[in-house]
């Protein structure tokens, strides 16, 4: 039998390489549209902060990351609740990586170069988000 | 002008309130109400992060709530005061004096609470010092944002259990 689904010998699962948290349904958005453009879904665990209180939110997130060995965070509000977890989590381990404000370009930036240092990638990934937002018409 | 809301939410700075409440609000000042906040540097730095340049943040114990209150409300920009919990805004109130009414805003699921709304989750404690809260005078509704309905949280806790039930 030529490799059957379900069997030994299939193609690995993918690995997430960064989380992408925030309110409601944001990161579960911004994934599934990375899925869409580029395929690459898979390379980020999206969560949300939904019905959560702060202490309950850093205590997701650090399960996730550690089942994961996810070092890298892209969250949407530099001020909220998902953002304020990550910095307490990073008080404890200098090595997570923290992008605020990500965006669609963010993402899909990540998502084709983060093989490497992912403080370097995610940088990257954030100069690249900030250079996507232009205003374009008016006066 | 001065204090325009009095909040219960245990995420304390977070979107909800800069953003959903703050622009509407046109919130000039925040006062982050919480003992152990109030004695910590880090906690206080984590918090400033989460608020825009154009809006104050002011931390405070209960004692320098309460001491500080009479300012705060003659301040000349709107400003909003949340404390983490219904004990501690039990505690500024009674000494406060002068709150007619407080916003609960969220109190997440945590062990030994029960769910009441999506974002307020009570323990027996808890509905106790609300209903304390309620008794005294003050008018205590639930409500997460601004455009939501705001609820009268006698309508969510129900009738006092009779006494000597168990």
């Amino acid at each position: 039998m030529n490799n059957p689904e379900g069997e030994q010998g299939g193609e690995p699962a993918p690995v997430p390489r960064a989380i992408v948290a925030g309110h409601a349904a944001f990161s579960e958005g911004l994934v599934s549209a990375v899925q869409q453009i580029a395929g690459a879904g898979e390379v980020f665990l999206p969560l949300s902060n939904s019905g959560l209180g702060g202490e309950d939110i850093e205590a997701a997130f650090l399960t996730a990351a550690a089942e994961h060995r996810i070092r890298v965070f892209f969250t949407d509000l530099p001020g909220g609740s998902a953002t304020l977890a990550v910095r307490r989590i990073m008080r404890a381990d200098a090595s997570i990586v923290l992008v605020t404000g990500a965006n669609l370009a963010t993402l899909l930036e990540f998502a084709f170069h983060s093989t490497g240092e992912p403080g370097e990638a995610a940088r990257r990934a954030a100069e690249k988000g900030r250079a996507s937002i232009v205003a374009h018409g008016g006066t | 002008m001065g204090i325009v809301l009095y909040r219960i939410d245990d995420r304390l700075i977070h979107g909800q309130v800069v953003v959903g409440w703050g622009q509407p609000l046109d919130i000039g000042f925040i006062v982050l109400v919480d003992d152990n906040v109030a004695t910590c540097d880090w906690e206080q730095d984590l918090y400033r992060m989460g608020v825009p340049p154009e809006m104050d943040i002011v931390f405070a114990s209960v004692d320098e709530a309460v001491r500080d209150h009479e300012s705060m409300t003659s301040d000349p920009r709107h400003g909003i005061l949340v404390t983490p919990d219904i004990e501690t805004m039990n505690r500024f109130v009674e000494r406060a004096g002068s709150v007619r009414e407080v916003n609960v805003g969220g109190i997440h699921h945590r062990a030994g609470r029960i769910q009441k709304m999506r974002y307020v989750f009570l323990a027996a404690p808890e509905e106790s010092q609300l209903r304390s809260l309620i008794d005294s005078g003050v008018k205590v509704t639930a409500q997460d944002v601004p455009t939501a309905r705001p609820v009268p949280m006698t309508d969510v806790l129900g009738p006092p259990p009779e006494a000597g039930a168990p």
